[in-house]
């Protein structure tokens, strides 16, 4: 019977067939007893994510004001059956029953009814015409009509509809789905496991081994643990032109931030152009900077240094003196000095990753040239793994895009 | 509806060691989940009851509760049993009273998982902070959740699941989880307290608490809630302490409308700290 809403919120969710069983399986073990309960446990059984939660509220809101008016008879009626528990009949007196079923056809009622739920949109409390509370209108709840419908109270679909219009997880929505995990799978290429700490990990192997050669003499191998040396530094582009991709870069830099994998895991921000100071902060604040210099005394070529920007420019930021973004920034040296000096100081230690998809088509000049100088990679999760796996070989045996980009001429 | 077994948690749990109250959705999930047998998987903001929603159903329920905490180095395996080679290694060569060293088994324990499912009667099973290990870990553990049985290679046996735990699964959102995963579980977001809801918290906790003294709480609380910037916001644990503590510096209301007293006792950056002091008053 609900196969109708599974496949409206599969439109919009990723909902599988088997959590359908599961909602089944709880509808037929009668774990479910109205509107309110539906919309919960349906949540519960079908969304696994409270970034979805937002969506899931806008789909049930409006499949179950719209679309139900167009279900098809046996699913209305099934729905029905769970309002009319709202119905209260035994608290109606003697004989009322038989006078409500001449006066009103609950047929008619429940046309009105679709009808007001159809028109209204908002809550109505005390009044006389819509479905609210302690009004007298026929329908709602803790009203005076004695021939009204009980919609709502503690249960009942516009209840949970209502709910559901509420939408209080708007906040928690997040639109672009490509998820952290999958960047983080990404991520677990770069690795490179070296011995560290104590010798404390028992290699069974081995040590059977020895006690065999020792004529059953117990003699334990105990070796260091392995441990992931990579360190890690990440450098952003903040510029305007990177304000697009703003949520992508997010999305890598928690994915590597939150990864327990590194060794060490720095990061800095840049803007268009790397200048002589990487800053803390997107918010670029001269006093929270560190000097182009220092970065390099601070961090040897044995940090694995990932670069994310456009790496598209005016030409005179990059080759120009002066040639800064900003007026007032005076760059005594020209923006390629700092690549270049990036480049020779980290050798194959050092990729970039471009949110704007490479195209052979069309380049930016700037593009070009960066991209000659330091290996650029899509900001993708396929693009992430290949720099990844570049950076783990560190430049070894690697065909990648920009091997083409290097031969083109400009 | 007539379902025996249903609705077994009733929310409310006021013991001497465990004070707990679940909103009614949160308390229609358990009895879902229990009812269909299914992992519930527990999120919501720090200092929600994440873990200790477990504890309560345990303490409601009258069941016993096994707790396997996670950790960055957790593997499946660790749940599920330990076969300890060096004891062994060690009692062929000096030899043992209490082991036998033929007996593989004398050598197997079992994990908070195993031992779940050996028990004979059901328990309830916390599997705390899920998202603290490996980000491959919960796809181990698919057939374990699913089936309820395990494989024990040294012993070639199955141990199977004789009543099917309780099981509930913490997770802070510091990984993601997987897909197949997550299909396997029914899943509740805990929404952070109503003002009205939370009184009910604070009452249950502090039952002599004077209403106007909850009431002026209360309003520091959620200003201090309020403030956007603070990256980590005070919840309802750190509330409770925070009440637990003005009780026994004795404070008077008048003191409290000044200000916040033991601000650190609610936050606990330092940045935080700061940003708190522009926008709320503190007494001095």
């Amino acid at each position: 019977m609900f196969v109708d809403y599974f496949y409206y919120l599969k439109e919009r969710l990723p909902v599988s067939i088997t959590e359908y069983m599961t909602l089944m399986e709880a509808l037929d073990k009668g774990l479910i007893h109205n509107m309110v309960e539906f919309y919960y446990i349906s949540r519960s059984i079908l969304c696994k994510n409270e970034h979805h939660f937002d969506i899931y509220d806008i789909a049930f809101a409006n499949y179950f004001k719209n679309a139900s008016l167009k279900f098809p008879e046996e699913i209305k009626q099934q729905i029905w059956d769970w309002l009319e528990k709202d119905l209260n009949p035994p608290e109606l007196p003697d004989g009322f029953q038989e006078f409500l079923s001449q006066h009103f056809d609950l047929e008619e009622l429940q046309k009105h009814f679709e009808e007001l739920l159809k028109k209204q949109d908002d809550e109505h409390n005390f009044g006389h015409h819509w479905i609210g509370t302690q009004g007298d209108s026929r329908f709602g709840h803790s009203g005076q009509n004695p021939m009204g419908m009980r919609v709502g109270g503690s249960s009942g679909m516009r209840m949970a509809i209502q709910i559901a219009q509420k939408r209080i997880f708007a906040d928690y929505r997040k639109d672009i789905v490509l998820d952290t995990r999958q960047i983080k799978v990404a991520l677990k290429r770069l690795r490179k496991l070296e011995e560290i700490g104590k010798r404390d990990e028992l290699n069974i192997d081995k040590t059977i081994d020895k006690t065999a050669k020792n004529g059953g003499d117990i003699d334990i191998v105990f070796e260091k643990r392995r441990k992931n040396n990579v360190k890690l530094i990440l450098l952003m582009d903040v510029g305007g032109s990177m304000t697009p991709y703003a949520s992508l870069v997010n999305l890598l830099f928690s994915a590597a931030n939150n990864m327990s994998h590194w060794k060490d895991f720095k990061y800095y921000y840049f803007h268009n152009c790397i200048y002589e100071s990487l800053y803390f902060n997107a918010q670029r604040n001269p006093d929270e900077a560190i000097e182009f210099d220092e970065f390099l005394r601070k961090y040897d070529n044995k940090y694995k240094v990932v670069i994310v920007g456009d790496a598209a420019m005016a030409s005179w930021e990059l080759t120009e003196r002066y040639g800064s973004i900003y007026y007032y920034h005076r760059n005594e040296l020209p923006g390629i000095y700092y690549i270049k000096e990036l480049a020779n100081h980290f050798k194959n230690n050092v990729v970039w990753l471009n949110p704007e998809l490479i195209r052979l088509e069309w380049v930016p000049w700037t593009r070009k040239i960066i991209s000659s100088i330091i290996p650029m990679f899509n900001l993708t999760v396929d693009g992430i793994e290949e720099s990844m796996d570049y950076l783990r070989k560190s430049g070894k045996d690697m065909y990648t895009t920009i091997q083409m980009l290097k031969g083109l001429n400009y | 509806m007539s379902n025996t077994g249903f609705n077994q948690f009733r929310g409310d749990v006021n013991t001497e060691r465990i004070k707990y109250i679940a909103d009614p959705q949160l308390r229609n999930i358990v009895n879902v989940s229990i009812a269909l047998g299914r992992p519930l998987l527990v999120k919501g903001e720090p200092g929600t009851g994440k873990t200790l929603l477990a504890h309560a159903i345990a303490e409601a329920l009258g069941k016993r509760l096994i707790i396997w905490n996670i950790k960055s180095t957790t593997e499946a395996i660790d749940g599920c049993y330990m076969y300890d080679t060096v004891q062994r290694l060690n009692d062929s060569r000096f030899g043992s009273d209490e082991r036998n060293v033929d007996n593989i088994k004398d050598y197997i324990t079992l994990g908070p998982l195993g031992e779940a499912f050996v028990s004979n009667e059901q328990v309830v099973l916390l599997i705390d902070e899920v998202d603290k290990a490996d980000i491959e870990f919960p796809n181990d553990l698919l057939q374990e959740l699913d089936v309820m049985e395990f494989y024990v290679k040294e012993t070639k046996e199955f141990v199977r699941a004789n009543t099917r735990p309780i099981v509930i699964i913490t997770s802070n959102n510091e990984k993601e989880l997987p897909d197949a995963f997550l299909r396997r579980c029914v899943f509740h977001w805990i929404e952070f307290p109503s003002k009205e809801f939370m009184a009910e918290i604070c009452n249950l906790h502090y039952p002599n608490l004077k209403q106007n003294l909850l009431d002026q709480c209360l309003k520091h609380f959620y200003a201090l809630r309020a403030i956007t910037k603070i990256r980590k916001l005070p919840s309802t644990s750190e509330l409770l302490d925070w009440i637990g503590v003005l009780l026994k510096s004795g404070i008077s209301i008048d003191e409290l409308k000044k200000g916040i007293p033991f601000l650190g006792v609610l936050i606990k950056k330092e940045k935080d700290v700061e940003l708190a002091l522009e926008k709320v008053k503190f007494p001095t």
